[in-house]
């Protein structure tokens, strides 16, 4: 309304008045007949309206607010702006909007041009007949709580109450019940993603011939109650949860989160109450005497992409990975538009640019953690080797009955003895060549996240802070950013440091000389070993002459020797020393400079995989003579600064053990400790996880002027946005967070998953936008059949079976899906649900059900992903080229597409021809097409050709003798139910043709028949090779049939 | 008999497959035409048929020619003399206020190039001595020396160069504009990808549709095995094998199309066609054998099946011939951080020349003039040197760079923008990323504002909230 408003002498003046009226009687005669006949409905009718043309302007968001209006409020439409009032209810003539929307000339006509809407004569007349019905204002529907609704008193079962109903009113029939072939194969598509077999098809049809109603609540009780049952639904959750097997961005790592994934399967398959399964993927780490399971819960928000490019700056996409957990909360939990906010208020909807950082917050104050994960047994072994030591250091205590004076005195000894090192505070830190750039901390420790580099060296520069030096003490620390803690960036969080070189710079001097060395000793010294194959490099090590081992390997001049202290599983995460001697003190008179460079060049080859980087360190340095490392662990070192209050168990256990090592009589008990230690077990995976920032690494999260990382405003407390439920909470937790989200009060958090299950059925939503629950979304049909159901699903204990369930069993769900003329008319998507769905199905089911057609498929719960075959013009393209990718050949190679290996930036040609996302953002719903490069896919990709052939040599196998009978049971197998007499026809003739082909020697036998021509499979009596070929093209013919690729 | 005429029943029913019903499933429909009303799309917005945009376009094809990995801008089209003279010198601190390259301490020494330049053409276009061939056709070419970016890092440079976001998920300019326009093209795919030297920083979301339905995806046709992927059929069929077996397929699910009358079926049908069609023109339009060998040496094609980035770009003409709307070249080589003379120029020996000889060929087509040929990298280079000594390169440099267009309606011979002496900061006419593809989009016919795509409630547009067309270009 822009300039008008602004001017009242405009709205004073008569010349425009007289043209106004006439303006506005000519525009209004026809809705003012139409007007007693029908009443608008604001949310479905007005609101889209104001929210498409006026809310960008005249919304929630107070900075782009033209001319102090708000059309989303109806305080803010009544309000009297000087003089004009945008709408008066009951009083369109009066009513500026009206007379702005019709105005002729098109600088003064709403919306301005500039933003190129325009309103139909339609809309016009319908926002004139509702300020004329009194200009009510609701709240967005889907703010309000759903409501228990009263089910219409058509049928028994309440989907079919609420469709039977609407159908009436709308004056068509619902669809006959599908055939028993279709409903069964509908069912197990839906239920477990997959096709029946025949025994289950005969068992089915037997069943429902005796019962309908029962045979369908067996089979689906049946279905839900199987392995595959997770692996179908855990996939829709999975696209939700942008879960993939790498990294992304340029060096797209592979990563380990399978175990992310086999938990989502299981929580599905237990059916884990849908508040809990999102309390504990949201904040399961909080839970308390949390479990494994739980922490790994906690992966969903960290399946988003990690930038590990060269000379990146850590934040700038460490913030961006938080604003990908805000669209994944959004669209998963809250389904909220939040990303609108992320760099203003939103627009359409009333979350203010404070509450979004506010909601940042509680996934901002975070680190990027990484856990190893063990197996039960493992877990078990964990905990009783941890008993045991206990108890050992209990019998310590009570032999040394005054062990707490003693202990005591000894720490303050220690502490007076620590005091000797004087850290080091430089100023400046790098990473020679800056592919990477340290971090220096408020400790004056340096942390190096970002790249990660298989060679080169770190450099560190300062001032020296004593007139003399005898040597400098480096500390290799754990750090919750860096894989499991640390101290290392390697894959088991260990380094190697190929040499440490120290330089000076006296006031006046512009070069750096060297420092002679003389000793080097540590608190850990490790045997002389080689590396893992895991490090081998092929250019820097082709003879693998690197070895590491020993903390004198950091002085030894040769840099192919590295020290590499790894304490073995779980103990290696701890604090390392190493103290370098020079061979004399050197004199730093002051302004005099030291350079200190960490030499890193045991890395593989692997692009990074493989980097041996040390990621979190410190130096110091002292002036006694021939400094050495002291005899016990350093992490009792660092515990001895910490006070008393403060010390973590961890901490306590720490210093505990340093004194026994100091006392001589425990050499029994600590060398029993020693062989319990070393048995710690091998993780057998590991997860990136959600863990809140440790209070020594505070975080203030701050709102972003225009979302742009390093442009904080001001600091930003956490809180949720205020238009839903409240969150009566001083300082709020993750967790409570999570509580508020699965509270009994949240309008959505139902609702948006009722949808979502639903739309995975019958192919679209009743909310069309699963994403989008604003006030741009289209109202549904079916809001109180929605409603109900969200209500039933929240009060019955959130049970996604069950809510399954319910709808499989529903009489609209199982009618037959054909279309007919008059539906097509009058309902061409089926919103009205007057006939059964009928869609292809997507990616993985597809291609799981030429697996299971062809017997091929592998079936089993869970464990890493695998590689499908992929040409190598794709592996190729990469960027990184993935020289892991060695395609399964055994069993695995044709296991459920589910655990096929996601990476990132090489989308898997075949899953992506069929619309499957690439895990890029949150996806909340996929899209179908339907191309032509789909089709060559399933016709001529490696897996299909090879489900042809399998299926050729079953239906061979077990189909019968005649052409006949195994085109039947071709179809059977593939389709779900007997071929008529024209596709027997059909076959059979192919089958003829095609057989006097190979006869003649046109075709090839061997490499249609066999995926390995030099090697026949023992084929049944009578059973030709030349058999399986000719069935092999009918195959290939029947795993492309429309019938085949759709639930039908 | 009865084969070959069902098989004109086929190519009839079929021939426009390609520009018909490339559609999404009910759903999809459902969605966009409930919620695209105001943008551009109100017809369909999920087909590939042809249709006309906003306005009347100057340009209705394009090839771009993405260099990835940056081009140094100082070395090859923005000429420096004043750096030349600074050679070794530091910068001047008030440059590097606020100022981040990648990887060097920015306070490193200027470093001036080592080639010669000279003026060309009735332009009198500077241009280096590594681009004798596309120094030829300067009086063809537009010079952008003003461009400027927000990223420093190339996946995220190239992701914004390329959809207008930093972030992934985003659709591509290509993507973009076969929604917009569609596709003129019977057999053959409406954007097509061709990749030479490496794969890219930033993958396959370099030409990804995004949230747009998947039929807009850039397509790549690959330079080993199958040009297009499973385009070939499994190892021993002949070609009346498929054409039987697709004839069974057809009549099966014409059956099935009867029982049901759902129209995805009916696509479907089309869909296995279009893909058999496709199985004998995208091998065609491969087959550099049609080509005269003054045509390949035009090109500097020396072995007609080898994959590189000269028969990449003559395969560009041999799509846009066929009314592919939009073509993308990646060469990902440019990243010269450390040996940047011999790399640059071992780069332009190997894409100078087929450049210019594709200028050339659509010019001697008269293709030239509706087709947009735009060649540029994802960000410029430091005129400080990294890695001083005889490995001497160029850090990442975001400030300024150059990027060349030609054909399609932009002003030929004409040079827009300048930096300052350094070749550092854009001084004149500034052209962010933003700018340039709302740019591109008005040679197609498209007010970039208006070309929008309703997603999560929000509408989505190639240049987000910004971009202005630079008029000054526009022939």
């Amino acid at each position: 309304m822009g300039k008008y408003l602004n001017n009242p002498l405009s709205i004073e003046a008569p010349k425009f008045m007289s043209s106004r009226l006439v303006h506005t009687l000519l525009a209004i005669m026809p809705a003012f007949l139409a007007a007693k006949e029908k009443t608008v409905d604001y949310g479905s009718e007005i609101l889209p309206i104001l929210s498409e043309n006026c809310f960008e302007c005249h919304g929630p968001d107070a900075e782009a607010r033209e001319a102090g209006l708000r059309l989303d409020t109806q305080e803010g439409a009544y309000a009297d702006l000087v003089g004009a009032v945008a709408i008066a209810p009951g009083n369109p003539e009066k009513s500026e909007l009206i007379y702005r929307v019709n105005h002729s000339d098109t600088d003064e006509r709403m919306p301005p041009k500039e933003f190129k809407k325009s309103l139909s004569n339609e809309q016009k007349q319908l926002l004139r007949l509702w300020i004329e019905q009194g200009a009510k204002y609701e709240e967005h529907w889907a703010w309000q709580k759903p409501i228990e609704r009263n089910i219409p008193r058509h049928s028994k079962h309440p989907i079919d109450a609420f469709t039977l109903d609407r159908l009436k009113k709308e004056g068509l029939k619902p669809a006959k019940q599908a055939n028993p072939y279709t409903l069964a194969r509908r069912l197990y598509l839906d239920l477990i993603g997959l096709p029946p077999n025949l025994q289950e098809i005969d068992t089915f049809l037997f069943a429902f011939k005796k019962n309908k109603t029962r045979a369908i609540e067996k089979l689906i009780d049946e279905l839900m109650n199987r392995p595959s049952f997770g692996e179908k639904w855990g996939r829709h959750w999975l696209d939700l949860a942008r879960y993939a097997d790498s990294n992304g961005y340029e060096k797209d790592k592979p990563r380990d989160q399978w175990i992310y994934r086999d938990w989502v399967i299981d929580a599905l398959n237990d059916d884990m109450p849908y508040d809990q399964f999102l309390v504990e993927q949201l904040a399961g780490d909080l839970l308390p005497n949390r479990t494994q399971d739980q922490l790994i819960a906690t992966g969903f928000m960290r399946n988003g992409m990690i930038n590990e490019e060269g000379a990146i700056i850590v934040e700038q996409f460490r913030i961006d990975g938080i604003f990908d957990r805000m669209d994944t909360l959004g669209k998963t939990a809250l389904g909220l538009t939040l990303r609108c906010a992320q760099c203003h208020t939103h627009k359409f909807d009333p979350i203010t640019h404070d509450e979004y950082y506010g909601l940042f917050a509680f996934f901002n104050e975070t680190h990027e953690a990484k856990s190893w994960i063990y197996s039960n047994e493992q877990l078990e072994r964990i905990a009783s080797i941890k008993h045991q030591i206990k108890d050992l250091e209990n019998k310590i205590k009570e032999e040394r009955p005054n062990w707490k004076n003693e202990f005591s005195s000894w720490k303050k000894e220690q502490l007076k003895h620590s005091s000797i090192w004087k850290v080091w505070d430089t100023s400046f830190q790098d990473w020679h060549g800056g592919l990477n750039h340290p971090n220096e901390l408020d400790d004056h420790s340096i942390l190096t996240l970002g790249h990660p580099s298989i060679s080169g060296y770190s450099v560190t520069e300062g001032e020296s802070n004593l007139p003399m030096i005898s040597g400098i003490r480096l500390e290799a620390l754990t750090h919750p950013d860096l894989p499991f803690t640390g101290p290392g960036r390697s894959y088991w969080g260990t380094f190697a440091i190929s040499e440490i070189k120290v330089f000076r710079k006296w006031p006046q001097e512009k070069d750096w000389k060297p420092v002679e060395l003389g000793h080097a000793s540590a608190n850990f010294d490790a045997e002389v070993g080689t590396m893992r194959d895991y490090f081998f490099h092929e250019t820097l090590d082709k003879e693998e002459k690197r070895k590491i081992g020993p903390v004198c390997f950091l002085i030894d001049g040769d840099d192919r020797t590295a020290w590499a202290p790894d304490r073995g599983p779980i103990r290696r995460h701890s604090e390392y020393a190493a103290v370098v001697a020079f061979k004399e003190p050197l004199a730093t008179p002051k302004g005099s400079q030291l350079r200190v460079e960490l030499l890193q060049n045991h890395g593989g080859a692997k692009n990074g995989q493989d980097n041996q980087m040390l990621g979190r360190y410190r130096f110091a340095l002292t002036d006694i003579p021939n400094p050495k490392a002291p005899d016990y662990n350093h992490a009792p070192v660092l515990a001895l600064a910490v006070p008393e209050e403060d010390l973590t168990e961890k901490k306590r256990s720490a210093l505990f053990r340093a004194w026994c090592m100091t006392q001589g009589d425990f050499e029994g008990e600590l060398a029993q400790i020693e062989e319990l230690e070393a048995n710690y077990p091998e993780a057998k995976t590991s997860v990136l996880n959600t863990m809140d920032s440790l209070p020594e690494y505070p975080r203030t999260t701050y709102l972003l002027d225009r979302g742009i990382w390093n442009k904080p405003k001001h600091a930003v407390k956490r809180q949720t946005p205020s238009i839903l439920n409240e969150l009566s909470k001083v300082n709020p937790s993750r967790l409570d967070l999570a509580h508020w989200i699965t509270s009994k009060d949240a309008p959505l958090t139902a609702r948006v998953q009722v949808n979502r299950i639903w739309q995975s059925i019958f192919g679209a939503g009743l909310v069309l936008t699963p994403e989008d629950w604003g006030t741009r979304a289209p109202k549904p049909e079916y809001l109180e059949l929605l409603d109900w159901l969200a209500v039933d699903f929240r009060e019955s204990g959130w049970s996604q079976k069950a809510l399954i369930k319910n709808i499989l069993t529903s009489k609209t769900y199982q009618q037959d899906s054909k279309v007919t003329s008059k539906k097509i008319e009058r309902d061409p998507n089926n919103r009205l649900l007057a006939r059964g769905p009928r869609f292809r199905t997507e990616a993985e089911v597809l291609r799981d059900i030429a697996l299971a057609a062809s017997g091929l498929l592998t079936q089993g719960v869970g464990g890493p992903s695998i590689f499908p075959p992929v040409p190598e013009s794709v592996i190729k393209q990469n960027y990184v080229v993935p020289d892991y990718w060695y395609p399964a050949e055994d069993e695995n190679r044709y296991r459920r597409s589910l655990y096929m290996f996601k990476k990132r930036s090489m989308p898997d040609p075949v899953l992506t021809s069929f619309d499957a996302p690439n895990a890029d953002e949150s996806c909340t719903g996929r899209i179908r097409s339907n191309t032509p490069l789909s089709a060559l896919t399933s016709l001529n990709e490696t897996i299909f050709v090879e489900a042809s052939q399998g299926l050729a040599q079953r239906i061979l196998r077990e189909g019968g003798q005649s052409n006949e009978e195994r085109a039947n049971y071709g179809y059977l197998l593939t389709t779900g139910r007997p071929a008529n007499s024209f596709e027997r026809k059909e076959i059979t003739n192919l089958i003829e043709s095609q057989n006097e082909r190979l006869s003649e020697g046109w075709l090839d036998i061997r490499k249609i028949a066999f995926k390995d021509p030099k090697s026949i499979p023992k084929l049944p009596e009578g059973v030709s090779p030349r058999d399986v070929a000719s069935w092999t093209i009918v195959s290939r013919v029947l795993l492309n049939l429309d019938e085949t690729l759709t639930k039908n | 008999m009865k084969n070959e005429m069902q098989n004109e029943i086929g190519k009839l029913n079929t021939r426009r497959w390609f520009l018909q019903r490339c559609g999404v499933g009910m759903a999809g429909l459902a969605l966009n035409s409930l919620l695209i009303k105001d943008g551009f799309s109100a017809g369909i917005p999920n087909s590939l048929t042809a249709r006309a945009p906003h306005f009347t376009p100057t340009a209705k094809r394009v090839v771009y020619i993405f260099m990835a990995g940056a081009p140094s801008h100082l070395d090859l089209l923005d000429h420096k003399p004043e750096l030349v003279k600074r050679q070794g010198q530091l910068p001047p601190p008030s440059l590097l206020k606020d100022y981040r390259a990648a990887f060097i301490d920015p306070n490193s020494i200027l470093y001036g190039t080592e080639f010669e330049f000279s003026k060309h053409g009735e332009c009198g276009y500077e241009i280096s001595e590594l681009l004798p061939h596309i120094a030829k056709h300067v009086d063809d070419i537009c010079f952008i020396r003003s461009m400027h970016t927000n990223e420093v890092n190339h996946a995220p440079a190239q992701i914004f160069m390329n959809t207008g976001h930093q972030q992934f998920g985003r659709p591509s300019l290509g993507s973009w504009t076969v929604y917009g326009l569609g596709s003129e093209s019977e057999d053959l795919p409406g954007y097509v990808v061709l990749t030479s030297a490496k794969g890219t920083s930033a993958g396959a979301s370099n030409y990804g549709c995004g949230f747009l339905p998947t039929i807009f995806n850039g397509v790549p046709f690959r330079g080993t095995g199958d040009p297009i992927l499973y385009l070939s059929n499994p190892d021993g069929y002949d070609d009346r094998a498929q054409r039987d077996s697709l004839d069974v397929l057809k009549r099966l699910n014409e059956e099935t199309l009867a029982r049901t009358a759902d129209p995805q079926t009916a696509a479907r049908i089309q869909s296995y066609e279009t893909a058999y069609r496709l199985q004998s023109s995208a091998p065609e339009l491969m087959d550099l054998g049609q080509e005269s060998q003054a045509t390949l040496d035009a090109y500097m094609i020396k072995n007609p099946e080898e994959s590189n980035f000269a028969r990449n770009c003559l395969l560009a003409r041999r799509l846009l011939e066929r009314d592919v709307r939009f073509v993308q070249l990646f060469h990902e080589a440019w990243d010269q951080h450390s040996t940047l003379v011999k790399d640059h120029t071992k780069n332009c020996l190997d894409t100078d020349q087929p450049v210019a000889a594709l200028l050339q060929d659509l010019k001697d087509r008269d293709m030239l003039k509706d087709t947009l040929v735009i060649w540029g990298g994802e960000f410029g280079r430091t005129p400080m040197a990294q890695a001083p000594g005889d490995d001497i390169g160029r850090d990442h440099h975001n400030r300024a760079f150059t990027i060349w267009m030609a054909g399609g309606g932009v002003k030929a011979g004409f040079t827009y923008g300048a930096t300052d002496d350094l070749g550092f900061n854009v001084v004149e006419n500034p052209v962010h990323v933003h700018d340039l593809n709302a740019t591109i989009l008005h040679m197609l016919g498209f007010d970039h504002e208006k070309l929008t795509y309703r997603f999560q409630g929000r509408d989505y547009r190639l240049t987000d909230v910004h971009g202005h067309v630079v008029n000054d270009i526009l022939s």
